[in-house]
């Protein structure tokens, strides 16, 4: 088979799979067959949570740059896009009618995509311009510093709602999500094999070798930045339109700090790892509020009280346990051998 | 090859985390045997978790309550609670486990009004109703006539204590402190300066502060040298006592002003003598003599070891409201659970008087209290009503709990308070 | 004028508690290179042991400077216990892994602190007893001054001058700065650099307790999310001072107090609002790590091949 009839084939059977989820996700569900509202949600969050890491694993895990503050790049996707469809997207679905509701929403969301994504890359671009100056934990803190005062600009902006929060159109669904979900995956991993991607790994290796092997490290590093920002906009796009509230509460810097431990509990530097760590901290704390409680004679001690202080406790014990994370730097199946470390012992960064 | 094998990873792992999810839904339906499920949800571990679990205390008590007498219609009321960690984009999550994993019958919570706006949604098109105790923004029941609160609007409270500071206290200045991070806070910022200015005062200036922030005398000193009349303090309690203290410090012996979000028993033990001088509109006072207030407050503090503050008496008022709604429409079919809870008429609770209007709010009176710190107490000043709300006839209302001062023409009662009496 | 005075003591002040928060942190990066997150936290809990010290052997009816003391000793005692075993279990496991990992055990530690301290404490804010009397003084025209304020002023003071002359006079803190300079190195030379970077963790940690409960005494609210915001900023002026570097950390913490202060009270003549004062540290410290990439007082050390 050629490489292009692989890829349609590919992206029919992709687009078929997500569109049973979607269909299960509705009232009636896939032939009687569904998954509840809380369920489907968890899988929209997933999905999400995909994206973000997997755009932060290009930029901490494949290019060695330390950014803790993917959450705000989230934010300024999110709220861009959600005024952009609050105020113009009811104009474009009305004179989009002849494409139907579903055709028309779909065009204002692919537009609030397109925004939010250019947003959040220029944003990466300002803060990963001074990056370039900054090393390890400078750079770490000045990425929270700025995820932080675009939290606090955010709030202080009363166009988007401020403290009350802001109500945005639920443009998207599973099947958009899911395809998104997809792009970001596999546009990340061409980009890993590719030039590009040789380049960001050599930067991550060695920074004074890279350069001095004629890798332009500057621009390498900022086009990592761009790019990882831009999907965090595209995840806060998505987030938006699904969620259909937005408050600056969910973007505060504990957000990012969830993102890195997905990477990390993943192992930095694997495609699969990100995403495998995505699963495990979106469902892991939801999984531990089904603890039970425990009766001892009168008193009922309820497990699920400390289903935050359990998951911490897993957080530090996996990290002992397993430093690299749960695949290293593997992939799952060990199909990407050639990006495995020699140096097993260093976990993803030195 | 490879990337097929990795979109069949990918695949791969949301299947699996499709078997996760649904591995946890192990859910009866709530109206069977003997127990009805009754969905709650708060925040008990972020930066709200003292509101979210003075609110879950507040429904355990109305719960246990009822149960113990009986139940309602033979059925015990059973709580399930679930933890939002204060985020919109969680308690959407837990309200909607809540409605779709544990198959409750109804919705108690939120506090802060941007979580309730999140997961009311959720409740609207499930059609299960909710009851938010203290979510004060007017868009929370706009989402649809499923949800409904039992406290003020913030439009009211705001009004009341403008009212009370033109009216009663002369003020023609005014300064205005306020939480920038709490919708609450902004809410009321706004309303009171609407009518401050309104009855011919100025706000000359306005400041804020966040969530946790430790030290306010930046904010204070500024205000200071514009001598404002009164200062609006339209916070929570651990904030503004502390601000209280400092204000004091920097020598400001201005009357402050506040709301609801200052009744807790915390507050005396962190504000201490700088107190004094200062003024709270609020839903009932806690030393009324009435003894469905009495009551709550002496049964509170035996269960749980510290007084209530507002938001436990609201959240207790709420579960009640529930509970009188489900007995009045006989089941807890969806469609007349909700008509039942909408026409909620003349409850006497522990925050006074609750009737639900048209839009689904509470309209009750509110009371401005003086906060009277070598007792620890709040002594009852006045009573202001909502607009269109005609203060009721002496015998129309010696039943109810909240209007009580209003008969015995302002409280003279001065015996301690039960809220002093709350060790930690 | 006098408000001017009055907001640089208030700005100073909250600096002072930056300032001994900070130091925790940059000694703790000087010598392992790692971000110990739950730092901030640490302040709390320091924060609750003076609590409860205070409450159990009965200081906080009547208010005396033995209390205090005693008070303040026991908690940095406390502190520096929970700093030590902290390092033991959960960092130094950890310590030879990339820096990522570190991080993420002391992401991991700090929510574990939070969390642990809601549920046991619950999450009702508590009201630290006043040990010594209060009052203020008028310095003149409108300015006053607290006395709480200017406790703080004395006993960070103290502090800082207590640890200057252990890092620069006692034998162990020149294994300190030994280990800092070269961990590998110092190990060679014969220095047990596991004690020392335990010493360092509890020497760290008793300050932000001490910082804990001196900023209990100016705003008697403790809740177990106290140290949150204040780790986060004290991080902010360790880095802002250069991280690693003493004498910064301290400079650091001062800076961003009074600049916090300053443009809540003058901020609204320029168009700044006082609700930015959380985002303003970060805003001073991307500008001076802009101009000067290591902090005020940082070196920047060349890379070699």
């Amino acid at each position: 088979m050629t490489s292009w009839v692989k890829s349609i084939i590919f992206a029919a059977v992709a687009i078929a799979v997500l569109y049973v989820l979607n269909a299960m996700m509705s009232a009636s569900g896939f032939f009687g067959v569904g998954v509840n509202d809380y369920q489907g949600r968890l899988l929209v969050f997933i999905a999400l949570n995909i994206i973000l890491a997997t755009s932060l694993n290009l930029i901490n895990g494949f290019t060695g740059q330390f950014s803790i503050g993917h959450a705000g790049f989230m934010a300024v996707g999110a709220y861009a896009s959600a005024y952009f469809s609050n105020t113009y997207g009811e104009r474009i679905v009305e004179s989009l009618s002849f494409l139907g509701e579903t055709g028309s929403t779909s065009v204002v969301l692919l537009i609030a995509v397109a925004i939010g994504a250019f947003v959040a890359a220029l944003m990466g671009l300002i803060v990963g311009i001074p990056s370039l100056r900054l090393k390890g934990d400078y750079l770490a803190i000045v990425t929270l510093g700025f995820a932080e005062i675009i939290r606090i600009v955010i709030l202080n902006i009363d166009a988007v709602g401020g403290a009350t929060g802001y109500q945005v159109p639920g443009y998207a669904n599973f099947l958009w999500i899911g395809i998104f979900t997809i792009i970001t995956v596999l546009v990340i991993h061409n980009i890993v094999k590719s030039d590009t991607g040789r380049a960001l790994i050599s930067i991550r290796e060695d920074e004074l070798a890279a350069e001095a092997m004629g890798v332009n490290t500057t621009r390498y590093k900022v086009t990592s930045f761009v790019i990882g920002s831009a999907f965090a906009g595209i995840a806060g796009v998505l987030f938006a339109h699904y969620n259909k509230f937005l408050h600056t509460n969910d973007f505060q810097f504990i957000r990012s700090f969830e993102i890195i431990i997905m990477i990390v509990i993943g192992g930095m530097g694997s495609m699969t790892g990100a995403i495998l760590g995505a699963i495990i901290v979106t469902l892991l704390p939801e999984v531990l509020r089904q603890l039970p409680d425990i009766q001892v004679g009168a008193a009922v001690f309820k497990f699920s009280d400390l289903r935050l202080v359990i998951f911490a406790l897993i957080l530090i014990l996996t990290m002992i346990v397993r430093p690299q994370g749960i695949l290293g730097t593997m992939e799952i199946g060990g199909f990407f051998k050639r990006f495995r470390r020699a140096d097993k012992n260093t976990g993803g960064l030195k | 090859m490879t990337r097929v094998v990795l979109a069949a990873s990918l695949f791969f792992s949301v299947l699996l985390s499709l078997a996760c999810v649904q591995k946890g839904g192990n859910a009866t339906t709530a109206d069977t045997g003997n127990t009805i499920r009754v969905g709650v949800y708060g925040d008990t571990t972020g930066a709200t978790s003292s509101f979210g679990v003075s609110t879950k205390n507040g429904i355990d008590l109305a719960f246990s309550e009822i149960n113990a007498a009986g139940g309602i219609n033979g059925k015990k009321l059973e709580m399930v609670f679930e933890d939002d960690q204060g985020t919109p984009e969680k308690a959407k999550t837990v309200i909607s486990k809540l409605i779709n994993q544990d198959k409750v019958v109804a919705v108690l919570g939120e506090v802060a009004s941007s979580n309730s706006l999140a997961a009311a949604p959720v409740a609207q098109e499930a059609k299960i109703p909710m009851i938010t105790p203290s979510s004060t923004n007017p868009k929370v029941t706009e989402v649809g006539d499923y949800i409904s609160r039992v406290c003020f609007i913030d439009p009211f409270q705001g009004s009341v204590m403008a009212k009370f500071a033109v009216n009663t206290l002369k003020a023609k200045t005014a300064a205005v402190l306020g939480d920038n991070s709490s919708d609450y806070s902004k809410g009321l910022t706004q309303f009171f300066e609407q009518e401050f200015t309104k009855l011919g005062g100025t706000v000359i200036t306005k400041q804020t502060y966040a969530q946790k922030d430790q030290d306010f005398k930046a904010q204070l000193t500024q205000m200071r040298d514009q001598k404002p009349d009164v200062i609006y303090i339209p916070g929570y309690y651990g904030e503004v006592a502390i601000i209280a203290r400092q204000a004091r410090e920097l020598g400001m012996n201005q009357p402050l002003l506040g709301g609801d979000g200052w009744d807790s028993p915390e507050l005396w033990k962190l504000g201490g003598d700088a107190l004094k001088n200062a003024y709270i509109s609020n839903h009932y006072s806690a030393d009324n003599p009435a003894p469905e207030i009495q009551n709550f407050v002496k049964n509170y503090t035996a269960k749980f070891g510290v007084g209530p503050d507002s938001l436990a008496a609201l959240a207790y008022d709420a579960a009640k409201v529930l509970a009188d709604a489900i007995k009045r429409a006989g089941g807890t079919d969806s469609v007349k659970l909700k008509d039942a809870i909408n026409s909620t008429k003349g409850f006497a609770g522990v925050t006074g008087t609750i009737t639900l209007d048209a839009s689904r709010n509470a309209v009750k009176p509110a009371v401005a209290l003086e906060l009277t710190p070598a007792q620890s107490k709040f002594t009852f000043k006045e009573t202001i009503y909502p607009e269109g709300m005609t203060p009721p006839t002496a015998t129309a209302n010696t039943n109810t709990a909240g209007d009580s001062n209003t008969t015995a023409g302002g409280n003279t009662n001065t015996t301690s308070n039960v809220n002093s009496n709350a060790t930690r | 004028m006098d408000t001017f005075v009055q907001q640089l003591i208030n700005g100073l002040t909250i600096g002072s508690i930056y300032a001994l928060i900070a130091l925790g942190y940059t000694m703790v990066y000087g010598i392992l290179r790692l971000i110990n997150f739950a730092h901030g936290d640490i302040y709390m809990v320091g924060a609750y042991a003076g609590f409860m010290l205070a409450v159990a052997l009965g200081f906080s009816g009547e208010p005396s400077a033995f209390g205090f003391v005693v008070t303040l000793v026991g908690a940095m005692a406390i502190a520096a216990a929970l700093g030590m075993a902290i390092e033991r279990f959960a960092y130094r496991p950890v310590r030879k892994f990339s820096k990522m990992t570190t991080l993420i055990t002391a992401i991991g530690m700090s929510l574990l602190i939070e969390y642990l301290f809601i549920f046991i404490f619950s999450p009702t804010p508590r009201s630290f007893p006043q040990l010594l009397p209060v009052g203020s003084i008028t310095l003149f025209g409108n300015a006053t001054i607290s006395t709480s304020q200017i406790l703080i002023f004395v006993v960070s003071l103290l502090l800082m001058g207590l640890l200057q002359w252990i890092i620069f006079k006692t034998k162990v803190g020149k294994a300190m700065r030994a280990v800092s300079f070269n961990l590998n190195s110092a190990k060679l030379m014969g220095i047990n650099t596991d004690f020392v970077i335990a010493f360092t963790f509890a020497l760290g940690s008793a300050l932000a307790a001490a910082g804990g409960v001196l900023t209990a005494q100016y705003n008697p609210k403790i809740d177990p999310l106290m140290g949150i915001m204040t780790g986060l900023k004290a991080f902010v002026a360790a880095v802002l001072g250069g991280i690693g570097n003493i004498p910064g950390a301290v400079l650091g913490g001062l800076l961003i107090g009074a600049a916090e202060t300053l443009v809540v009270g003058y901020g609204g003549y320029v168009g700044i609002p006082s609700t930015y004062r959380d985002a303003v540290a970060f805003a001073i410290l991307i500008v001076v790590l802009l101009v000067r990439p290591a902090g005020l007082l940082g070196s920047n050390i060349q890379e070699k091949v």
